[in-house]
């Protein structure tokens, strides 16, 4: 029984083409957005709420995320270009008033966004809740945020409770927030 | 007549302006496309289709009426949307891929090239092959005996 020998060239060739698709898989593998939250929250889990310090808009000053522990949050990324953002903000303005007397607050991140559009987005629909700038995005990943806009409910431990890959409504602020409100820190 | 004086003194100011404007070297819109990035979808704006896509072209359109260079707008841009807007890749983790794949497929095609030469030559490729109807090497061999015995 006769050995057929594999030649130097196809063994090269072989060795290239494997290692170039084990770098493209571990491209994909590394780019790919976190869902640990959602799995989490699946799970009936609360994740703690990644560490996250940005600028306020239009400020160079960085805040954390963990200066609003012991409020519930209603971080909502968003940006003045995403359509769905506009018919969501009026909702957010109107919880916003409504939970900041219970130790609430609606915190916004606008991601992606000309600072200039993004202050007058919110002077158009009348915003006034705490604003945050993320100019490059970088927050998102950690949050596994694909799309504008996405929401995370926040308890006042730092735990996520709640998310919506998407725009909010009334019946999700009631179901996500109002219980998170009568819990202790 | 005061009001058309003042008209006129405010048209007077503001064309220094509109000239400088009109006749300014405007800084290339495409080239200036292909060199960022739709951060949103991940490739350069030049091949993006996207909200944030057009409000980045747009940004771009107002900063080159504006009549600023490309390296303003850039750096504008950067401003705005960090380092990351330009269509640079980040020399560390896994985007150091992009500079150094390829440098290596330019060594493995070099490398490949050898090997193939040298399996190629071990193989007798190296020879030429006779020409059609042309005598082998016994023949020839046998042929100029041939010929030497009936020379003698």
């Amino acid at each position: 029984m006769t050995r057929r020998r594999v030649s130097p060239v196809t063994m090269a060739v072989l060795a290239i083409a494997t290692a170039l698709l084990a770098l493209l898989a571990y491209g994909v593998f590394i780019n790919q957005p976190t869902r640990g939250i959602d799995a989490a929250l699946a799970a009936g889990k609360r994740p703690a709420a990644p560490s996250v310090s940005l600028p306020r808009l239009g400020s160079a000053t960085n805040v954390s995320l963990s200066d609003w522990q012991g409020k519930v949050v209603v971080l909502n990324y968003w940006a003045s270009w995403c359509p769905p953002c506009r018919d969501e903000s009026p909702l957010l303005e109107r919880w916003q008033k409504r939970i900041a007397p219970q130790g609430g607050t609606v915190l916004g991140v606008d991601s992606l966004d000309v600072v200039s559009d993004a202050r007058g987005f919110m002077r158009k629909y009348g915003l006034t809740y705490p604003m945050l700038h993320d100019g490059d995005g970088h927050s998102q990943q950690r949050f596994g945020i694909t799309g504008y806009p996405e929401t995370f409910v926040i308890d006042r431990r730092g735990h996520i409770a709640a998310v919506r890959r998407g725009t909010v409504d009334d019946a999700f602020m009631r179901r996500a927030v109002l219980p998170l409100l009568k819990e202790k820190s | 007549m005061r009001r058309i004086a003042v008209t006129l003194l405010l048209v007077l100011a503001a064309l220094p302006t509109a000239t400088a404007s009109a006749n300014c070297r405007k800084a290339n819109f495409p080239a200036i496309e292909a060199q960022v990035m739709c951060l949103v979808c991940g490739v350069p704006l030049s091949l993006a289709d996207s909200p944030q896509a057009s409000r980045e072209r747009d940004f771009i359109n107002g900063l080159i009426d504006k009549c600023e260079s490309t390296q303003q707008i850039k750096a504008a841009l950067v401003a705005q949307y960090g380092p990351r807007v330009l269509a640079l890749p980040k020399t560390s983790g896994f985007n150091a891929a992009v500079y150094i794949v390829p440098a290596l497929a330019l060594l493995l095609g070099a490398g490949l090239a050898v090997i193939a030469v040298r399996w190629w030559s071990s193989r007798g490729g190296g020879e030429p092959a006779p020409a059609p109807g042309a005598p082998n090497r016994a023949d020839a061999r046998r042929l100029e005996a041939e010929m030497a015995r009936w020379e003698r």
